[in-house]
């Protein structure tokens, strides 16, 4: 029964990463069309750009999301390849234990990048 | 439909061969048989085993679509033996090979245990919560046309392990449920004289259950019966989701219907005959 | 019952490739795979490398500017047509898996249709809009590559 619970938050996040994932793609990709994304021009990884981006805190929270649903997400779906290979039960339960510290030393590492390059940027 | 222009024809069987107590690997041998229209492989495997060699194993039972004894990979797709035309599906070569992702216990014939084993596991029974009511019925349940069309479909299945030999995750995960056995945990949930749902998500729920389908397709486009297992298995996985998320629509169980009441017996129909055993 | 030696007859990983007579969604759920694992690894290296932002503008423009080079771009363009598959494949996939584009049960009648014939429709509307997409970053790359 858990894994209808862990299933479940597998499809909610692929929708949540549907939405922020689109908007990371249009801010990163299409910003010759798109210039407000961009405010001090040029492309859209030019250090200028993100130092704008970081400022507003809205960037902070969406990268923040869609690192944890991406994670999620993605270990999630890494998981579901590897039990199908029929490994014995043994490997499973090492496998869940390694993805879920993985996956939380990931998070801990992108979000606080994330939060402590919002506050340096807002010094600057 | 276009008119069949089909003659006879030289087919050659390309047919593999494993016999336990001699050979540790399946090899294949060759057959050449005359065949005519219409003639299906089943027919052409019991030529050769007339008039060719008679050491050759298979399983079949009823020539006609009914037991699912007979299925085969036949030119890599899983059918039945006795459903499928042999100049319907060649013109020259045919390779004849057992079931994959079942064990080999002689030339053609599958060990279909494991798909038995499974589908027991799914509790494939009306399971009632009035257990007085099962034990010693006192009347029929109602079922609208409707609530009967909702599982009739999954209950063509006829158990012949063509889908299982199709699946792309059973080939890999021998723990894996498989599409036959989901369907049918899905074809009993969702019958209203069920109340065993909560019995069988704590098996289909499961690591080795419904979410390690994904859709690929391959068991509805192979099954003889039109029983359609990926349809089953995603409605199957809809109900575990909604029931997770606390918004499972309440289904009530059939009521029973009682004797008709004020109503006489038609004179010409005979009264039963006395009871043969006795009655407690 | 006797016990008699038998042979194991699973197809293993080739089975999760298929080819020869199956249909196309087989051939998406393979797709859906590889690109699910490829996005998984190319997400990875990425939270590393956006992390040296950190480290102020010189250590970001060195790896903005090493990722500039031709082949780079070209990883890049891999990587997005791989997320384009995939989010496009992904919205049928959940439709389908929780149960709306399937279809209800029915009378078999042959020749059976299944849930397949169902999901057809929407399985090449969300192909053509992926190969728009797909279409449309490339027309983006190649505008970066000179
Ligand atoms: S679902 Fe179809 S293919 Fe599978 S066992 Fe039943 S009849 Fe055979
Ligand atoms: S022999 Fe019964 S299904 Fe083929």
């Amino acid at each position: 029964m858990k894994e209808t619970r862990y299933w479940t938050w597998h499809m909610l996040a692929g929708i949540v990463i549907l939405f922020l994932l689109g908007i990371h793609m249009i801010t990163m990709h299409l910003d010759a069309i798109l210039g407000w994304f961009n405010p001090a021009g040029g492309e859209a990884v030019d250090w200028g750009n993100v130092v704008a981006r970081a400022k507003m805190a809205i960037y902070a929270v969406i990268y923040i999301a869609l690192l944890a649903a991406a994670l999620y997400h993605g270990f999630y779906g890494f998981r579901t390849i590897l039990f199908e290979l029929g490994l014995k039960h043994g490997a499973q339960s090492i496998i869940n234990i390694l993805f879920v510290v993985m996956g939380i030393c990931l998070f801990v590492l992108g979000s606080w990048v994330a939060i402590k390059f919002h506050v340096i940027a807002q010094i600057a | 439909m276009a008119k069949k222009t089909q003659k006879e024809t030289d087919i050659i069987f390309y047919i593999h061969r494993f016999n336990p107590d001699v050979d540790s690997k399946p090899y294949t041998q060759k057959y050449t048989i005359r065949v005519e229209p219409g003639m299906t492989v089943l027919d052409g495997l019991h030529l050769i085993k007339e008039t060719q060699d008679a050491t050759l194993s298979y399983r079949f039972s009823c020539r006609m679509g009914v037991c699912g004894s007979c299925g085969m990979l036949l030119n890599g797709r899983p059918s039945l033996a006795c459903n499928t035309q042999i100049l319907d599906i060649t013109m020259k070569n045919l390779t004849v090979a057992p079931l994959p992702n079942f064990n080999i216990v002689k030339d053609l014939v599958p060990e279909l245990t494991p798909l038995f084993e499974k589908h027991i596991s799914i509790h494939p029974y009306v399971i009632q919560n009035k257990t007085d009511e099962m034990l010693d019925p006192t009347g029929e349940f109602y079922q609208s046309p409707e609530e009967l069309t909702k599982y009739l479909q999954f209950s063509y299945c006829i158990k012949c392990g063509l889908c299982m030999a199709a699946c792309p995750t059973l080939a890999t995960d021998s723990e894996y449920l498989g599409p036959q056995p989901m369907l049918q945990s899905y074809r009993y949930s969702i019958d209203t004289r069920d109340d065993g749902f909560d019995k069988r998500k704590k098996v289909v729920g499961n690591t080795h259950g419904v979410f390690r389908c994904h859709y690929a397709g391959e068991c509805s486009n192979v099954c003889p019966k039109g029983v359609d297992p990926a349809r089953a298995i995603q409605l199957m996985k809809r109900e575990l989701v909604l029931d997770y998320l606390k918004i499972k629509k309440h289904r009530s169980t059939s009521f029973i219907m009682g004797k008709p009441e004020g109503v006489k017996r038609r004179p010409e129909i005979p009264k039963a005959p006395p009871f043969t055993v006795e009655q407690k | 019952m006797d016990e008699h030696k038998k042979y194991p007859n699973k197809l293993g990983i080739i089975g999760w490739l298929g080819g020869g007579r199956w249909g196309i969604e087989r051939y998406l759920y393979t797709l859906h795979r590889i690109t699910g694992l490829g996005i998984l690894l190319y997400f990875c290296l990425h939270i590393f490398v956006t992390s040296s932002r950190l480290f102020g503008m010189n250590a970001w423009e060195k790896w903005m500017g090493f990722f500039k080079s031709p082949i780079f771009k070209m990883g890049e363009f891999l990587v997005f047509v791989g997320f384009a598959f995939h989010a496009l494949n992904g919205i049928r996939l959940i439709l389908i898996e929780f149960g709306f584009a399937v279809g209800k049960a029915e009378e078999p009648v042959y020749p059976y249709k299944s849930s397949l014939n169902t999901q057809r429709p929407l399985m090449v509307i969300v192909m053509v809009v992926a190969a728009v997409l797909i279409v449309a970053g490339g027309y983006q790359f190649l505008g970066f590559v000179h």
